[in-house]
């Protein structure tokens, strides 16, 4: 199949390939920029914590940024970096141009309005309330969502124009993915039934499908791109792969309700959510014994490709931090851990263990194959080793920081010594993050490189490069 | 383009179904829950105080979510689902980074502590990394008639004049003052007790007071765990030095109620709260609140053991039977 459609993508006009070439370029950049951002106002809230004052007045107060935060790394990083992979990879592994150009870059526009309109409003304290991930004002999520909807018909056309019968399986995740994340967003705008507990029953469904329904089908999608791709190898089971979508789309959205615990909603829905997050193990266990099994005895291939060894971590982060989100799920444990600065940890471990490690591995593996331009080995060794060591600081001492505050709730302590008990966690925790926005500011030179940097072609992908030519 | 069809709209339609029965419905029907009895809508100015709240995002460290579990007996009784109606944009919030405030207004009644407190905590709290909220109060040569200064301890105050709250400071401690839970209603309670069953959670009695019986030790008291109830109920206003802030918050260090032989009226105070206090010629104009509802007999004594054997005071000791004998006593 490669051979027909590496065939098949050569016999494209160069202009289409330069536009695709430009359209996941220009992606790529803005997602670095929103990066930069995001992980900039995160260190100074992090610093925050260790030192309150630290950055005072209105527009700076740890309230007003927490969201942007938050909402500049889902819908400024995240959304547009996958989006531009998925744009590539929905072409490449469909044999065909892009439906249209002018619809990509109209999506590009509209993310980075919403984006840039949401932050300057959250910042002068306009928001639609404290409602984690949708405290965008109602009309800026509205550009966001004909943002999604332009990618989505782009991309729907994009996959029609394939000229063999089969979809390859990327392009079920990337397309699933956007779509359903129209729903979500259409569920999260309509104000009727968003009143009191009602409002909380659509926090809950909102917050967790917003992560697992967008970003995790789209990282998944490129990685099944990516990593054959790399290896030079098939997919281990494309079934497996079909049954961890469908079960995947079936258990993810009962979820939901797992964030309010011990809360007012229904104890019923709080259960079947506590029920469902166990069954997410069918799908998240098949998923990555896939990646790993496709892997299997090509560990000295991994050591030597940084585009590998980002993706590897992403699959490992996937199976460890969503095992940990159905552990959490349980009752007895998030007694402990509801709350708790642990919550803090896991949601990173995940968004930036799992997707960020996955839109890193992607570009990596998929931006110098459409420049031809390279990033420097010793740029990629060490936005990795950054970003894995930070991340790994950061998960560790939130998770056991949070234990020891939740610890210290059950054992009746006066709240305040469950600040002071925090306290050197939050300073790993600064360490921690401040490796990790090092890492990005690494990973900004080597998305420059790749995109406008010389033309040099001496790497460890070399010989990957090769073999996609002849393939 | 048939299989396009089933992955794109299959999976679609699949999802629709799911958002609709998982967010849609449940919003749907839990949104007319009716209001509990004694829950009200908030006035002009709280609801304003409610968007400065939700404006500077404070839910990202303070909940309003009390959990039937033990742990969360100190916020309150446990949140019922009727308490929410005028709860739009709700607040419950996912980290307790701070305390939970579902009860704020009825735990820390005094808004004289909210204003210095909100405008730097540290001036209450030294071990707080809450941020100051400054901005929400403006610095004047003299304040305004009819508006008075806040209170701040000297080294925390401006150099030069006085500190008076903004519109925005007045509202949003307002709103926090209205923070009370409305009772338990006896049909909530039957509810929620089926809800909490089989997880060993606390029966939602939780406001009513823990019988002591002769148990109490008949000499000395629990030292580290008076220190500990101090900390928690007592120093955010009278401090951990127990010397108060001046002007604000009275002085325990020294105090004549303190260290009288008569413990009649210290356990008064402790029980039922104070307003208005004079105490060694200076009037405060703060609110005590009462710590009748949610400290136990033995857990008043231990306080006010500790209250009497620290900082230099020598008091008489108290018993928790003396203690139950002034509960009993109470109005």
């Amino acid at each position: 199949m490669q051979t027909e459609i590496t065939a098949r993508y050569s016999n494209l006009s160069d202009k289409d390939t330069r536009s695709l070439i430009s359209i996941f370029s220009a992606y790529t950049v803005c997602a670095t920029l929103w990066l930069l951002f995001a992980t900039g106002v995160g260190i100074l809230m992090a610093f925050k914590f260790g030192a309150p004052e630290f950055g005072s007045g209105a527009w700076l107060t740890f309230g007003r940024l927490r969201p942007i935060h938050t909402n500049a790394t889902f819908y400024g990083f995240a959304s547009i970096g996958l989006v531009g992979l998925g744009y590539y990879v929905a072409a490449r592994s469909s044999g065909a141009k892009l439906y249209s150009t002018a619809l990509a870059w109209t999506g590009l526009v509209l993310f980075n309005v919403a984006a840039l309109a949401g932050t300057i409003a959250l910042d002068l304290g306009y928001n639609d309330g404290d409602l984690e991930y949708r405290e965008w004002p109602w009309w800026i999520r509205l550009i966001f969502l004909a943002a999604l909807l332009v990618t989505g018909w782009n991309l729907i056309g994009t996959v029609a124009r394939r000229s063999s019968k089969d979809i390859y399986l990327s392009n079920w995740y990337i397309l699933g993915g956007t779509l359903w994340t129209c729903i979500i967003a259409i569920v999260a705008i309509i104000p009727w039934y968003q009143y009191g507990l009602g409002q909380v029953a659509v926090s809950g469904f909102y917050m967790h499908n917003a992560v697992g329904m967008w970003f995790t089908p789209l990282a998944l999608g490129v990685i099944y791109y990516s990593l054959p791709k790399l290896l030079n190898r098939p997919i281990y089971s494309y079934a497996l792969g079909v049954f961890a979508f469908w079960t995947n789309l079936l258990f993810y959205p009962i979820i939901g309700a797992h964030h309010f615990e011990f809360s007012p909603l229904p104890w019923w829905l709080q259960t079947i959510a506590i029920v469902f997050s166990v069954a997410m193990l069918v799908p998240v266990w098949g998923g990555s014994s896939n990646f790993l099994l496709t892997m299997r005895g090509r560990t000295r291939d991994l050591i030597h490709s940084y585009p590998l060894m980002f993706i590897f971590v992403g699959v490992m982060s996937y199976l460890i931090g969503s095992t940990q989100g159905t552990l959490e799920a349980f009752r007895s444990l998030q007694q402990v851990w509801h709350l708790t600065n642990f919550t803090v940890g896991h949601s990173h471990l995940t968004m930036y263990g799992i997707i960020a490690f996955a839109i890193w591995g992607g570009i990596y593996a998929l931006l110098p194959l459409a420049t031809g331009k390279q990033a420097s080995p010793l740029g990629m060794a060490l936005h990795f080793w950054m970003a894995l060591v930070g991340c790994f600081i950061y998960v560790a001492s939130l998770s056991i920081g949070g234990t020891i505050q939740g610890l210290d709730w059950m054992h009746g302590l006066p709240f305040i010594q469950s600040v002071i008990d925090m306290q050197s966690y939050y300073v790993w925790r600064g360490v921690g993050g401040t490796l990790m926005f090092l890492s990005h500011v690494v990973f900004g030179w080597n998305v420059w490189r790749m995109c406008y940097g010389p033309g040099a072609t001496a790497s460890p992908l070399e010989s990957l490069r090769a073999e996609e030519a002849v393939a | 383009m048939n299989k396009l069809a089933l992955i794109v709209g299959g999976s679609t339609l699949v999802y629709a179904g799911l958002a609709l029965l998982m967010g849609v419905l449940p919003g749907i029907e839990l949104s007319r829950v009716p209001a509990g009895v004694g829950v009200e809508p908030l006035s002009t100015l709280e609801a304003q105080g409610r968007e400065v709240y939700v404006a500077n995002g404070c839910s990202y460290c303070h909940t309003q979510q009390v959990r039937p579990l033990d742990e969360d007996k100190v916020f309150g009784r446990p949140s019922a689902a009727s308490d929410f109606k005028y709860q739009t944009p709700e607040l419950l919030g996912s980290e307790r980074t701070g305390p939970d405030l579902t009860n704020i207004g009825a735990r820390q009644p005094s808004s004289v502590w909210q204003y210095i407190h909100l405008y730097d905590p540290r001036a209450v709290v030294p071990e707080s990394i809450m941020p100051s909220f400054g901005w929400l109060f403006d610095v004047v040569d003299r304040a305004p008639p009819g508006v008075s200064p806040v209170p701040l301890p000297k080294a925390y105050a401006p150099a030069h004049g006085v500190v008076v709250p903004t519109r925005e400071a007045e509202a949003l401690i307002a709103y926090l003052a209205a923070l009370k839970q409305p009772p338990w209603a006896a049909s909530e309670a039957a509810g929620e007790t089926v809800a909490a069953a089989g997880m060993g959670s606390p029966a939602p009695s939780a406001n009513s007071t823990t019988p002591v019986g002769a148990a109490s030790p008949a000499s000395g008291y629990d030292a580290s765990k008076g220190a500990s109830l101090y900390a928690a109920n007592c120093s955010a206003c009278h401090q951990a030095n127990g010397e108060g802030l001046p002007g604000a918050f009275p002085s325990l260090k020294g105090d004549a109620v303190v260290n009288k032989d008569d413990v009649t009226k210290h356990i008064q105070v402790v029980l039922n709260g104070l307003h208005g206090a004079r105490v060694s010629g200076v009037v405060y104009g703060g609110v005590m609140p009462p710590f009748a509802a949610t400290l136990s007999d033995t857990e008043v004594a231990d306080i006010i053991d500790y209250e009497r054997s620290s900082w230099g005071n020598n008091g008489k000791p108290v018993l928790a039977a003396q203690v139950a004998a002034e509960r009993a006593k109470a109005p």
